[in-house]
């Protein structure tokens, strides 16, 4: 299988750069797998788990807000929170979901996003429950 | 002639000054490299998020309904100062560069008949500007307890500058802070981040035609309010590099200053000691002879 460049960068810092096979992005639309040669795309993210596959095996990253940008011959991803998925703590997950809802209270008080601002939370919640805390 | 003592103590209180600010010279040499390295870390980030902002824009920005983040409000009225700058001073002429910039561009624009907003981030710079801005304050984000600044620090500020934007209380963003050239020069630099502008020096990719998923507009509309946080995010940093340089090289100033100091005191000090010997030994002869 063809391996392709991949770029995992947050604001602070920059967390991955390898070659892999197969990466498995977390969309606003869906879930969706990028491998070598895949049309050139941009999508934005949701908080999710992004799946790297290389050749030594699996990496799994806990990413929220930002998006992804895939070439032909790379994907980078650039998220404004991410983290190895074995490193988030329950501590993290409130902390965005206390964050959310204040967002969703915002967006209550000004009357309009109040449904993504749900949306987001549910998902963030739907996360934490997949990764098992 | 200033007496023995008194020329002893002012020699030992230089030498204490010396030790305090040689200290903090290497304190802020230390500070610089982390800053320099948090600053360095989010490159690619911002390089990256510039880059596709910058496509985006471009595609975007002359079609009728782009967001108002990017086309802005259609009026230029109302101005929005985000002064950065540091939380605390000894750093030679850091704040005073910022502030000084700020001033000079909020006196632009009032002349042009425009309204001044400001909102100030740390105390000094608020300090600065205070005599001449006082009435156009609207707020102000105190970093004193921050001990890093993160990415979460930058988002906070967006925040509220975002909300202000939505709540129509003024056209156009502008931050100030100083950009890191090297140990002894950094440069006050003033950012436009509302409307967003096209960074200078970006180049913006040709031919790469991606597909966009959801749309390209919901992109755009989801990724211009995080690049006014990324904007203050790199500035942040930019700042806190530049904070420590000026701080390291102000320092590096003074502790030479003090050993200059000490060294002419210490040659006044002798030679006073001298002239005292001299006196009394004429003393003693003259006593001597008139014997």
């Amino acid at each position: 299988m063809a391996d392709f460049k991949f770029d995992l960068v947050s604001p602070e810092r920059r967390l991955a750069s390898l070659d892999v096979t197969e990466v498995q992005i977390p969309g606003a639309d869906g879930d969706m797998t990028a491998m070598a040669d895949h049309a050139p795309t941009i999508t934005t993210l949701r908080p999710g788990i992004l799946s790297v596959t290389h050749a030594k095996g699996t990496d799994d990253f806990f990413v929220s807000g930002g998006f992804a940008e895939i070439t032909g011959g790379a994907v980078s991803v650039l998220a404004e929170k991410a983290m190895p998925k074995g490193d988030v703590t329950k501590a993290h997950m409130d902390e965005l979901i206390a964050k959310a809802d204040e967002v969703h209270e915002a967006a209550l008080a000004s009357g309009t996003g109040a449904d993504d601002a749900a949306q987001m939370r549910a998902t963030l919640v739907e996360v934490m429950g997949s990764i098992g805390l | 002639m200033p007496n023995l003592k008194d020329l002893k103590n002012r020699i030992e209180s230089v030498k204490s000054t010396r030790k305090i600010t040689k200290a903090m010279q290497m304190v802020a040499a230390a500070k610089l490299r982390r800053a320099q390295d948090a600053a360095e870390m989010s490159r690619p980030y911002t390089e990256r998020f510039n880059a596709v902002m910058a496509g985006l824009a471009a595609a975007a920005g002359d079609s009728e309904g782009a967001p108002k983040l990017l086309s802005g409000t259609g009026a230029d009225q109302t101005h929005l100062l985000v002064v950065m700058t540091a939380e605390r001073g000894l750093c030679g002429g850091f704040n005073g560069n910022i502030a000084k910039l700020a001033r000079a561009h909020a006196a632009e624009l009032k002349a042009a008949g425009k309204t001044v907003k400001v909102i100030t981030v740390g105390k000094k710079g608020r300090d600065a500007i205070k005599r001449d801005l006082a009435d156009s304050f609207v707020g102000h984000v105190d970093l004193t307890e921050v001990k890093n600044v993160g990415y979460d620090t930058a988002q906070d500020i967006a925040r509220d500058v975002l909300n202000r934007f939505d709540a129509g209380e003024f056209d156009v963003a502008t931050i100030f802070y100083a950009k890191f050239q090297n140990v002894v020069t950094q440069i006050p630099t003033a950012q436009q981040v509302i409307p967003f502008e096209v960074p200078e020096g970006t180049e913006v990719e040709d031919g790469a035609l991606y597909d966009y998923e959801p749309s390209e507009e919901a992109i755009l509309a989801d990724l211009l309010p995080r690049g006014v946080a990324t904007a203050i995010f790199s500035a942040l940093l930019e700042n806190g590099a530049s904070e420590q340089g000026a701080r390291m090289s102000a320092m590096d100033n003074a502790t030479r200053n003090a050993g200059e100091m000490i060294d002419k005191l210490t040659i006044e000090y002798n030679r006073s000691r001298q002239a005292v010997i001299t006196n009394e030994l004429i003393e003693i002869i003259s006593g001597a002879e008139a014997l």
